[in-house]
């Protein structure tokens, strides 16, 4: 019997203690958004966090978004060459960027590059005292450090995404058009005929703008709520990641399956 | 000196009685920490214008107390007042009003690393005042120049030695003026010449400001050269106290074996564990 209560025991402390993690994250986050208004009206610091997440950001996005797009580009146009219908490469190409690829890879790159070195940053930063330091000098370090770090990501991420799925069109471009000789004016023109801004590039935008929020509030929170040892942040950094990735790819079907219901 | 306390230890001495000449006063202080209790009923007092120190072997609740004189943490009984207001009554933002008049050394600096010397130094002005950036600028190079440090000002954090980010720490924990400045083991891995230099600007600010500083050290011979008075605490209480001078000819054994460095005596050497033969033996096992 004793054997049986074990794993039971320890299961539920588990998830007693998830949910009191949760329920502390969601208080987080509300400190944060009581917080914004002040922060923001400082807007140097957040500008410099935008470009720390966003600005240096660019160079894995674009050179990601191009590949996925030359990738995209070759299966599109092998699948659509196969009931003649090769002049739709564009519109299979937008589609698949603006609506799921865009926002969801950009999410995920942004994940792994920006919100890592938040956590990291605010981790090292709680492990050095200096969030300490800033508290005992009556500066609350969720309004200095965090909120301009948090908004300096949900801001980036739309954009970032937005620059993937245009480098993503591109790339799709230049594999169907320059290289296999797909006729440049129907790859633009049904394109622009298929994609609906509202139901397509809104939508798009509208998701990357729930992943910023929630990459942004995990990484920020892992950083202040790690264990302030070496062991703590680098183990902070790893849930960012995992936590991230799990929560852009559980959204993506929740906010997918509310904005697309096959009517266009 | 007092005689042994309910548990047996020595030397508990009677606190000093209440006057408004203290900047700050701690009554009866507790603090639990995970059911387990860290401070069991101090009394200090600190009076104005003068450096004590706090003194006691490691994890004895030394910072615990500074901690909890800061505001940052709750205790669980008694009081700490500074300047007559109760700290643990506050509020957050009374807790941050205070906190502008005090000024606090880390152990290790905690200099924010993203900011030069100068912003680090000129964070607390401009966050709380709205002066313009010449006179931030001034302000600054005055308090460099106190440590010795206005050469520095244009280098990052992690190109200064141990005791030049001490130093530079020291210049923004007095940035603002403030009227109780709180050290936390400032001597920790110092070369003997920087443990000097920052002893001596300790009790050389002190003394140009007019604040009230409080030392939570383990250094005692640096201490014993420039505080005033110094309390000594084991195991949550105050055991001993008085001036350098009472120290240094203590008869009190916690304070003797403190300031010998001797390894066994009331602090004892061995963790209460079964008998060794016994356990060799192999009678005790777990």
């Amino acid at each position: 019997m004793a054997d049986l209560l074990e794993p039971l025991c320890r299961l539920g402390s588990q998830v007693v203690e998830r949910i009191w993690r949760l329920g502390y994250a969601s208080r987080f986050f509300v400190a944060v958004l009581l917080n914004s208004g002040a922060a923001l009206r400082r807007y140097p610091l957040t500008l410099r966090e935008i470009w720390f997440s966003g600005v240096l950001s660019l160079i894995i996005i674009l050179v990601s978004g191009l590949f996925v797009g030359l990738v995209l580009g070759m299966q599109g146009y092998e699948i659509l060459q196969r009931y003649g219908s090769a002049e739709q490469l564009g519109t299979m190409v937008a589609l698949s960027l603006l609506r799921e690829l865009g926002p969801v890879v950009a999410a995920l790159l942004f994940a792994s590059r920006a919100g890592s070195a938040i956590t990291a940053e605010i981790g090292l930063m709680k492990a050095t005292e200096q969030l300490k330091a800033m508290d005992m000098m009556a500066v609350d370090p969720v309004a200095r450090v965090v909120v301009p770090r948090f908004w300096g990501g949900v801001i980036s991420m739309p954009l970032l995404a937005a620059m993937f799925s245009s480098m993503g069109i591109f790339g799709g471009w230049l594999i169907g058009v320059v290289v296999i000789g797909v006729d440049d004016g129907s790859f633009w023109s049904q394109m622009q005929s298929a994609v609906d801004f509202r139901y397509d590039v809104w939508n798009g935008i509208l998701k990357s703008l729930v992943f910023g929020v929630a990459v942004s509030l995990i990484a920020v929170f892992e950083g202040y709520d790690s264990a302030p040892t070496a062991e703590g942040v680098s183990r902070a950094i790893t849930r960012t990641v995992v936590t991230s990735a799990l929560a852009i790819l559980a959204l993506d079907f929740v906010l997918t399956s509310f904005m697309f219901r096959g009517t266009s | 000196m007092a005689g042994p306390d309910e548990l047996g230890r020595p030397g508990v001495p009677f606190p000093l009685p209440m006057s408004c000449d203290n900047l700050v006063q701690i009554d009866n202080l507790q603090f639990d920490y995970g059911g387990k209790p860290v401070l069991q009923g101090i009394n200090m007092r600190i009076p104005r214008g003068k450096v004590v120190a706090i003194m006691g072997g490691s994890g004895c609740g030394k910072t615990t107390l500074l901690r909890c004189i800061g505001g940052q943490l709750r205790p669980s009984a008694g009081q700490v007042r500074v300047d007559g207001a109760v700290v643990n009554e506050m509020s957050q933002a009374q807790i941050y009003a205070l906190r502008r008049r005090m000024g606090m050394l880390f152990q290790f600096g905690a200099l924010f690393t993203d900011l030069s010397v100068f912003d680090n130094v000129a964070f607390p002005l401009r966050e709380h005042t709205d002066l313009p950036e010449d006179l931030v600028r001034d302000l600054v190079l005055m308090k460099l120049q106190a440590v010795g440090l206005r050469g520095a000002r244009d280098l990052m954090p992690n190109s200064l030695s141990g005791g030049m980010a001490r130093r530079v720490a020291l210049a923004r924990a007095v940035a603002l003026d403030p009227a109780l400045i709180m050290y936390d083991e400032p001597f920790t891995g110092l070369d003997p010449i920087s443990l000097g230099v920052i002893g001596q600007l300790i009790r050389r600010l002190n003394d140009a400001l007019g604040a009230t500083s409080i030392m939570v050290t383990h250094d005692i011979q640096e201490s014993l050269l420039i505080v005033d008075y110094i309390y000594f605490i084991s195991g949550g209480r105050v055991v001993a106290e008085g001036t350098p001078e009472e120290i240094r000819h203590s008869t009190d054994p916690f304070v003797h074996q403190f300031v010998q460095a001797e390894a066994d005596g009331p602090v004892p050497f061995h963790m209460p564990a079964p008998p060794f033969a016994q356990e060799l033996m192999g009678g005790a096992r777990g």
